[in-house]
């Protein structure tokens, strides 16, 4: 019998925990990407919202541990199943092709490492970009002072490198989530096939949206949204 | 219907340390109603007849029971149709002229034997590991001893019936086994006969699963595609909550 830390490391153990850090970082994802739509909002949502969380003080350092612990374990594990899968099959096939059918496999099954490692790196700059970054101050309606995070994303987001770099990225997250909605479900013991093609598709319609929800900010300011509201030099 | 000719283009390998290379053969006189390892039988009494070695390829029953013939047919484990096992599969899929690129299930678990026969004892161990049920010898039981419901006997019959081929290892990107050793699982765990062996069953299985080097499962279900007695991938699933419910 397996002591638990050892049978999490089991391919079925691994398999369940990436399932579980896929899911807490999904529901991360759809949290951050509802802050980023505050930009939308009303002129002071952004920064409000920044300085909601803000007032959590020690909790948010929790938070955000929990939170890098848990993208290294599910980074960790996808890297070394990708590396594993070399030795696993040391000669390759001259010609390989999927069956179709019931089969899952696409560009974004496929290319799971490759969008994962990107959204790897891509993290480490956007934490020094936008959370890193310099921000001055601003004043809430109500008096507060804040740190301006809307003028930092609206300045970010005028230089074409940044505006498409992130919006590349994202069709990259969109594509990863479109295999790994649906993957992480049946990793956390699904067995219906019928609920398994719902959730499939549920899956694949949530990538998109998400996907769609991230690039649309970058390209909004790019394009020159957003400036009034900041008084800032746009292009 | 006319004859055709087939190009072949086959993976020869004198034996495990051999490095391998792929061969080219014309092959006249096909026809359509030929099975796809008869179409080789044609081929191996030509080679034979100029004095070549043979291709060899495994095969018992030749009626998609056996699970012995598993190769790699144009990137496609069992070949291009779904649920049918190569032995199963005939030469009227194809057309005059056609190029057939056959490999041997790939995985560093199935090490080559020669050309295109591997050696899948590696399943056979993951079995050893607790793919039975442990009863008393003898004189068979009275069948209606044990009452077992009619839709779980028909579930466990479904995972019952891999043949253990090796389809799963061949097509998964990952080599992964989890289909094999989830469908015993699935089959093993879900009766009655099965249950007072479960959970140690679910632990032993999966570990072997890994200590024989097979690969980790990424859930792309190609498994499911080229089974081909189509078992459902939904097995895996059940596998993980089965190891769940083994560890805690």
């Amino acid at each position: 019998m397996p002591s638990l830390l050892e049978a999490f490391q089991s391919q079925v153990g691994r398999k369940i925990l990436t399932g579980i850090t896929g899911v807490l970082l999904v529901f991360f994802i759809i949290f951050h990407l509802a802050g980023n739509l505050a930009i939308f909002g009303d002129p002071d949502a952004m920064n409000s919202y920044s300085y909601f969380l803000h007032q959590f003080g020690p909790l948010l350092w929790i938070a955000r541990i929990g939170l890098l612990l848990i993208f290294v374990i599910h980074a960790w594990i996808g890297i070394s199943i990708w590396l594993k899968k070399r030795k696993a099959r040391p000669v390759d096939y001259k010609v390989y092709s999927s069956k179709g059918g019931p089969s899952k496999q696409s560009l974004s099954s496929r290319s799971m490492a490759f969008t994962g490692v990107v959204l790897l790196i891509f993290v480490v700059f956007h934490i020094n970009t936008f959370a890193l970054g310099d921000m001055g101050d601003a004043m809430l309606a109500d008096g507060t002072v804040v740190h301006d995070v809307k003028t930092l994303v609206i300045d970010t987001f005028q230089n074409p490198l940044y505006a498409f770099g992130y919006t590349f990225v994202m069709i990259l997250l969109g594509a990863h989530l479109g295999h790994g909605i649906w993957s992480a479900f049946t990793s956390l013991t699904l067995r219906s096939k019928k609920a398994s093609a719902v959730i499939y598709s549920i899956g694949v319609i949530a990538a998109i949206f998400i996907a769609v929800g991230f690039l649309v900010i970058p390209l909004y300011i790019y394009f020159g949204g957003g400036c009034d509201a900041a008084l800032i030099h746009c292009n | 219907m006319s004859d055709m000719t087939i190009n072949l283009k086959i993976w020869r390998q004198k034996n495990t340390n051999d490095s391998g290379h792929f061969e080219d053969y014309i092959l006249a006189g096909v026809n359509e109603h030929m099975s796809f390892l008869e179409m080789l039988d044609v081929l191996n009494e030509k080679l034979i007849k100029e004095g070549n070695d043979p291709v060899e390829f495994d095969y018992d029953c030749r009626e998609g029971i056996c699970g012995s013939c598993n190769m790699v047919i144009n990137g496609k484990a069992h070949g291009p149709k779904h649920k049918t096992a190569a032995c199963q599969l005939h030469m009227r899929t194809y057309s005059d002229g056609d190029t057939i690129v056959i490999e041997p299930p790939r995985a560093g678990a199935f090490p080559v034997i020669k050309d295109l026969v591997v050696d899948r004892t590696a399943l056979d161990r993951i079995i050893e590991a607790g793919g039975y049920i442990s009863v008393k010898t003898g004189a068979a039981p009275e069948a209606n001893l044990i009452p077992v419901e009619q839709d779980v006997s028909n579930q466990a019959f479904d995972y019952a019936t891999c043949i253990g081929c090796g389809a799963c290892v061949a097509a998964c990107p990952n080599s992964s086994a989890s289909l094999f050793t989830a469908s015993k699982l699935s089959h093993l765990n879900r009766l009655p006969q099965g249950r007072p062996e479960r959970s140690k069953r679910t632990i032993a299985m999966v570990e072997q699963m890994e200590k024989e080097g097979f690969g980790d499962c990424s859930n792309y279900a190609e498994c499911e595609a080229v089974c081909p007695v189509g078992i459902s991938i939904s097995s895996i699933a059940e596998m993980r909550r089965e190891y769940m419910k083994a560890i805690f």
